[in-house]
């Protein structure tokens, strides 16, 4: 068998006949890597989610799951899996740790193994001195935990997370980071996440598809796609008023060069090495820089260089939004 | 590895978990539990102490004789508020089924659905755990409408037999099968919860009082009569009155429970069928 543990060909959802939610993607991840899909809301993340957990079937192409199809042979692929949905689905009427053994009952597993799996799950996501207390107590992050121990309780090879931190705070945000990697590292299996924090992708994610209107329109580690997109760019400015872009151009490593606001913006490879070169070649004509910053590249100008847009919040289904607020005004303790 | 061995259980596990999480909303909320048990108890003593139809014959003193007589013919028993308290589980039977099959829509829009769907829990028992905790739920409302019509006063007929009462629950069961299945049909596709409720309270009004409930079909015109005979209500009320308060007719039980029976049957197949192709998608 080969490394690869999820494989997606051709994978496509068409909703009602007319509406393409995912639309021919391809991709494959690889056995124990965090593998994000980044996209906009709407852009199929989650329609791609549903259909590998085998909650949609596919309107065409396929896909496996440790070589079970996920349509013929989903029986296979739903006792491999687990899920932490973007909502919060935690019974807010039952408490954390009857919602934990709630969930074993759906995998079946034996109560004398559940008790003892559910107990060790809270204690690792720090709930021990909450579990007998009704969700409905529970703050966002708290129910984010819980769902994650949930959905750890069939010990699953493949582990699906959907907008992980969608509405959480920036600490808890991080802090839930942290608890992912600690599950990975605790129960070392596969992680497919989807996401529109690009923050969050390069973060957590060994590598990322970025999706837009069903389509992949990137793959790659962070750092791939943060490359590809032309190194680093120095922004620079000197004291004499003066057209040096064919100066710069000339040094090694530089890709491109633009003048803004009296400033010059340089693309480059490599940018530690190449930016002394600068300075070294234009102080050899007489030059001096009087300012002189190095920026990394973010996802997020990757993302926007893919995609060409920032975040489309608008364009979701109506019960997606419904859905989301209902998600978020939880995530804040109503 | 022991995973495969640890996550058997037959193809019906999951259920009772299913089942248990809408019962524990229910039994461990005491509100809910305490509304769901007073409810009746007002209906039954408001209105059928309110409607007490033997007082307006007995007032007069002159024909108080045949007062008796004349509720005797009309309603098979001297005692309306006896005749109305089996209506009353019928009442009860239909209310619960129909709020307990729509929990499906918040399933559905709070994700746990997506979520159990993800699971190995087999479609079939999902569907399934919403009928039965819908069943429980109105066989536990209707014992409770008997113990408080027995309270307050309910004339049992003269051949009571209490191996009688586990006949009522048969019927109730039947019921809550056949109506339960509907309701989450009717729920099943929806993501909001006002759709089916509109259409639900639609259809309980009229399949309420064109029943044999609260008064007797052969004194209401014809072409009610003719949907208060398809009405499987009337047949459920008939069967319990017939357990409890009547001088038992075999042969009309009989028919009450084959009707409830086909009724049971035929609706849940359909509607358990047609939710099970609806639930994903």
């Amino acid at each position: 068998m080969s490394d690869e543990v999820i494989k997606a060909e051709g994978l496509t959802k068409v909703f009602n006949k007319s509406l393409t939610a995912v639309d021919h993607v391809n991709f494959s991840v690889k056995e124990g890597e965090i593998f994000g899909f980044l996209g906009p809301n709407g852009a199929g993340k989650t329609t791609t989610i549903n259909m590998l957990i085998t909650v949609l079937k596919p309107t065409e192409g396929t896909a496996s799951l440790l070589g079970y199809d996920i349509v013929k042979e989903a029986h296979n692929v739903r006792n491999v899996i687990g899920v932490v949905p973007q909502e919060y689905t935690a019974d807010e009427d039952l408490t954390g740790y009857e919602n934990v053994i709630l969930c074993a009952d759906l995998y079946g597993i034996p109560r004398d193994v559940s008790r003892k799996r559910a107990i060790d799950l809270l204690e690792l996501v720090e709930l021990t001195a909450f579990k007998d207390k009704k969700v409905s107590t529970y703050s966002g992050g708290m129910r984010r935990r819980l769902e994650l121990a949930a959905g750890l309780i069939n010990r699953p090879r493949v582990m699906f997370l959907d907008e992980p931190t969608l509405g959480l705070d920036v600490q808890t945000r991080t802090a839930t980071w942290n608890y992912i990697k600690l599950l990975k590292k605790e129960y070392g299996m596969t992680l497919f996440m989807t996401t529109h924090y690009l923050e969050e992708a390069d973060a957590l994610c060994d590598r990322v598809a970025i999706i837009d209107h069903g389509k992949i329109v990137a793959k790659g580690s962070p750092e791939e796609l943060k490359n590809n997109l032309g190194g680093d760019i120095i922004t620079l400015s000197i004291q004499e008023n003066a057209d040096i872009t064919g100066l710069v151009e000339r040094v090694e490593h530089v890709k491109e060069v633009k003048q803004q606001n009296g400033a010059y913006l340089i693309k480059a490879e490599n940018g530690e090495v190449t930016a002394p070169l600068i300075i070294d070649a234009l102080r050899k004509e007489g030059y001096a820089v009087t300012r002189l910053s190095l920026a990394k590249p973010t996802l997020n100008e990757v993302y926007l260089d893919y995609t060409g847009k920032s975040f489309r919040d608008n364009e979701e289904s109506r019960e997606g939004f419904v859905r989301q607020r209902m998600t978020l005004r939880r995530a804040r303790g109503r | 590895m022991s995973r495969v061995n640890e996550q058997r259980g037959g193809r019906l596990h999951g259920l009772w978990a299913l089942t248990n999480r809408e019962l524990k909303k229910w039994y461990k909320e005491p509100l809910l539990l305490l509304v769901s048990v007073v409810q009746p108890v007002i209906w039954m003593g408001l209105f059928g102490k309110a409607m007490n139809l033997g007082a307006v014959f007995a007032s007069n003193p002159g024909i108080s004789q045949f007062a008796g007589q004349i509720m005797k013919q009309t309603f098979g028993t001297s005692d309306y508020f006896s005749f109305m308290a089996m209506g009353m589980i019928s009442f009860v039977v239909l209310f619960t089924t129909m709020f307990s099959g729509m929990s499906i829509v918040w399933d559905r829009r709070l994700g746990f659905l997506n979520k159990v769907l993800s699971t190995p829990v087999s479609r079939g028992v999902i569907i399934f755990s919403k009928v039965l905790s819908a069943t429980l739920r109105a066989i536990f409302q209707a014992a409770i409408v008997l113990m408080v019509a027995l309270l307050f006063g309910l004339q049992l007929s003269s051949n009571f037999n209490p191996i009688n009462i586990l006949g009522v629950f048969a019927v109730i069961f039947l019921i809550c099968i056949g109506l339960s299945s509907l309701f989450l049909l009717m729920a099943i596709r929806s993501t909001k919860w006002e759709t089916p409720m509109a259409v639900a309270n639609l259809v309980n009004l009229p399949l309420m009082f064109a029943s044999n409930a609260f008064f007797p079909t052969k004194m209401m015109p014809e072409w009610l009569q003719l949907i208060a005979q398809i009405n499987p209500l009337t047949y459920t009320t008939d069967a319990v009155r017939q357990l409890l308060i009547y001088n038992m007719n075999a042969t009309q039980l009989l028919i009450d429970f084959t009707y409830l029976g086909v009724f049971a049957a035929v609706i849940s197949t359909v509607g358990i069928g047609l939710s099970l192709r609806y639930l994903g998608k």
